[in-house]
């Protein structure tokens, strides 16, 4: 048995392979937050005065406000004075194309396996990278454009597209939301933006990916996706981080837009440094994500994989305004050796007839604590709302946990709102089992765990269920203990 | 093809086989039969390599290959199969993508490519209808809710896709009915040949009846106290196991 253990271990417990990092010069402004470093930022990028006030409005209301405590995670007190708010890839000269982009940036995210040349890519997904605090290039632009879609970094965006920014920002999440909102809010550095028509149904897939390389930096970039009345887009973000000794923090917002018989998908890959086997490192994902379903028929689904960080904090949820519209979850988290995750959704129902669908798949390895945290809300309005839940989780080895803390509130008597759970472990019998058919500990595991997490894998675009299926199979190297 | 000399075995320090010796040919059908706590899963599962059981003495040799020095799956894929007692549960995992990682693994072992979707589905269904098991089994689950005749059909099913060279029957008898035992019979009988050898560990004469077994050894005590051909398994059937008891003594239990 100890053998196996072993095995297990070993198999598991491989490398994180994106964890080197880009030598490349960097610009960076001082350590530490202030309302100069604000005003700073928002110099940088040369934004707008309505932009300006409204990171100082939201800084000002952070200080206000404290950190919560209510996660299910445990970690030491952030300083947030120690962190670089701002760094950036030092661009040589302007970029008139991506052929322009610095080779040593383009090296590395080939490195990543993202390409962000368009005649190397394979299939059609448009992808916008992003660097520490900005955007290095996006990609199909000008095809995306021939169709009316926008997709570009937001910085761009609030300077070619500032009436649609300025409507829409902070519309889904406030900038007094939470701690980690306001002070995204306050220095959000860059992230993606895409706007889809009415009608148009995105040709291809958009995606961002992002990455970040700077020490002692930290990543806040805000997403803001809007899309029209009949619209479509589907949407992928992926991230790694070099391996570090001390944590970092991303903090990040993404804000959903869905209007009347839109839908959104939203996927995402994440691979942040969790950390290394004692611990020492990694990431903190503490982010707000969030979608309103305005009009009537629309629908927003996010699905996840989250394998990274050393301490994942967020809820993906949805306000189901809009009567008869739809909102999907679906999520696999994992963690292992001592990552911490508190993950889950919020599905607000405020229309008549609306539906939710919540799928998670919490599997926790090592000494990791895994919790799923959910909500399910049905306003006094929202007649004929109905919710289904299925929360399952899978333990590796004796010394993890796995939590599930769903909150159900339902304020009018026609809502029906359904929720199961179940939890299991790999034991020792199934990985003898499938030892005896020829089958090795390694194999078996990820055997075991691909059927576990199958359901949610079967909603990732299809270009990236394969690769989210390798990252559990290595995520869990070295997990059971 | 399988010789097991001497061998010594203990579980928690505590020593299970005392001494263990037994030659099996291609072709021959042996059946393990002895009173509870004798042993005879423990040599199973040492034969299977389940770690917890440690080999204290002796030595084993599988197709001239020393096989105390393989891993669990080594001895699979060698050609080493055992069919549980309590065949285990693998939720989210159905059983045609279990057998057909395994089936891979094994040709992998072996230098050959993994079989296609068309030639996996035809053996298939080939071995489907040799061991008479339900197409809607193998879409679910492995074992996951499947009933005790189910799971041990299972097994023979999988035993008929995997092809051993050497297959212990672990107690693969006990919970079944007198159909499910008539049926797992008739497979295990239909995938016998000249080139094969099968262990069957059981308590009780009514598998022997349909398997008829060319040897018959009583494991008492964690050692071989008789051996002989099938008519053994009649007298034990007859006498019941105290007249072993009784013969050898039962002194340290």
């Amino acid at each position: 048995m100890k053998e196996e253990m072993e095995v297990l271990e070993q198999t598991i417990g491989s490398e994180y392979k994106y964890g080197f990092v880009t030598d490349i010069e960097t610009e960076t402004v001082p350590k530490g937050i202030n309302e100069s470093i604000v005003r700073l930022i928002s110099k940088k990028k040369n934004e707008p005065e309505w932009m300006l006030n409204w990171r100082l409005k939201a800084f000002a209301h952070w200080l206000k406000m404290e950190e919560p405590k209510w996660p299910n995670v445990k970690y030491p007190p952030i300083n947030f004075q120690d962190i670089i708010y701002y760094a950036a890839p030092k661009k040589k000269k302007a970029l008139n194309g991506l052929d322009e982009v610095d080779p040593e940036l383009l090296k590395t995210f080939e490195k990543l396996g993202i390409s962000i040349s368009e005649q190397k890519r394979l299939t059609g997904v448009a992808v916008d990278v992003v660097m520490d605090s900005v955007s290095v290039a996006t990609s199909f632009k000008k095809q995306l454009a021939e169709v009316g879609i926008i997709f570009c970094s937001m910085s761009e965006a609030i300077q070619n597209h500032p009436e649609l920014v300025q409507k829409y920002i902070g519309s889904v999440v406030p900038m007094t939301d939470n701690y980690f909102a306001a002070l995204n809010s306050a220095v959000f550095t860059d992230g993606s933006f895409c706007y889809i028509p009415k009608g148009v149904r995105c040709p291809m897939e958009l995606s961002t990916y992002f990455r970040i390389n700077t020490e002692n930096s930290g990543q806040f970039e805000r997403t803001l996706i809007v899309a029209e009345e009949e619209s479509y887009v589907s949407y992928l973000e992926g991230c790694t981080a070099p391996k570090r000794d001390e944590n970092q923090l991303h903090a990040a917002v993404v804000e959903l837009v869905a209007h009347r018989k839109a839908e959104i998908k939203y996927s995402t890959v994440q691979n942040w440094y969790p950390g290394d086997a004692n611990g020492a490192g990694g990431i903190y994902n503490f982010v707000t994500k969030r979608g309103i379903c305005l009009g009537e028929y629309a629908k927003i689904s996010w699905s996840q994989v989250e394998t990274g960080s050393a301490i994942t904090w967020k809820y993906p949820s949805v306000i189901l305004k809009g009567d008869y519209s739809v909102g999907e979850f679906y999520s696999v988290a994992l963690t292992n050796h001592l990552q911490q995750a508190d993950t889950g959704t919020k599905m607000i129902h405020l229309g008549k007839n609306t539906r939710s669908r919540i799928v998670s798949k919490g599997i926790s390895a090592g000494k990791s604590q895994n919790s799923y945290r959910g909500l399910v809300r049905t306003g006094k309005n929202a007649i004929n709302a109905r919710n289904f839940s299925q929360c399952d989780s899978l333990l590796l080895g004796n010394q993890c946990g796995a939590h599930t803390f769903p909150y159900i509130e339902a304020a009018h008597p026609s809502a029906i709102i359904e929720h199961e759970a179940t939890t299991s472990k790999i034991g020792e019998d199934q990985l003898f089992y499938c030892r005896q058919r020829g089958i090795d500990t390694e194999a078996a595991v990820a055997l075991i765990v691909t059927g576990f997490a199958k359901e949610v894998m079967n909603q990732l675009p299809m270009e990236f269920a394969v690769e989210a299926q390798k990252l559990l199979a290595i995520s869990l190297e070295g997990s059971v203990g | 093809m399988l010789s097991i000399q001497n061998i010594h075995a203990a579980v928690e320090g505590k020593e299970i086989l005392k001494g263990i010796n037994l030659d099996i040919q291609p072709g021959e059908v042996h059946a393990i039969m002895g009173p509870n706590g004798s042993g005879k899963s423990t040599l199973a599962s040492v034969l299977a390599g389940r770690e917890e059981y440690e080999v204290t003495e002796g030595s084993i040799t599988f197709l001239g290959k020393d096989m105390l020095e393989l891993s669990p799956e080594e001895r699979s894929r060698e050609g080493l199969f055992l069919a549980f007692q309590y065949p285990v549960e693998i939720p989210g995992v159905s059983t045609t993508n279990f057998i057909k990682t395994a089936l891979n693994e094994k040709r992998k072992y072996h230098g050959l490519a993994p079989l296609d979707a068309v030639s996996f589905l035809k053996l298939m269904k080939e071995k489907m209808q040799l061991v008479e098991i339900d197409k809607a089994l193998l879409t679910r689950s492995v074992n996951e809710g499947f009933s005790g005749g189910e799971k041990k059909k299972n097994e023979i099913f999988q035993m008929a896709m995997l092809e051993p060279k050497l297959t212990i029957l672990d107690e693969t008898d006990s919970g079944l009915d007198i159909d499910a035992l008539r049926i797992v019979a008739s497979g295990v009988n239909k995938l016998r040949n000249k080139n094969n050898a099968i262990i069957v560990i059981t308590h009780y004469q009514r598998l022997l009846d349909y398997l008829q077994p060319d040897f018959v050894h009583v494991l008492y005590n964690g050692r071989i106290v008789k051996s002989g051909t099938k008519e053994l398994a009649l007298t034990l059937e007859d006498q019941g196991y105290d007249y072993i008891k009784e013969a050898f003594g039962a002194t340290t239990i």
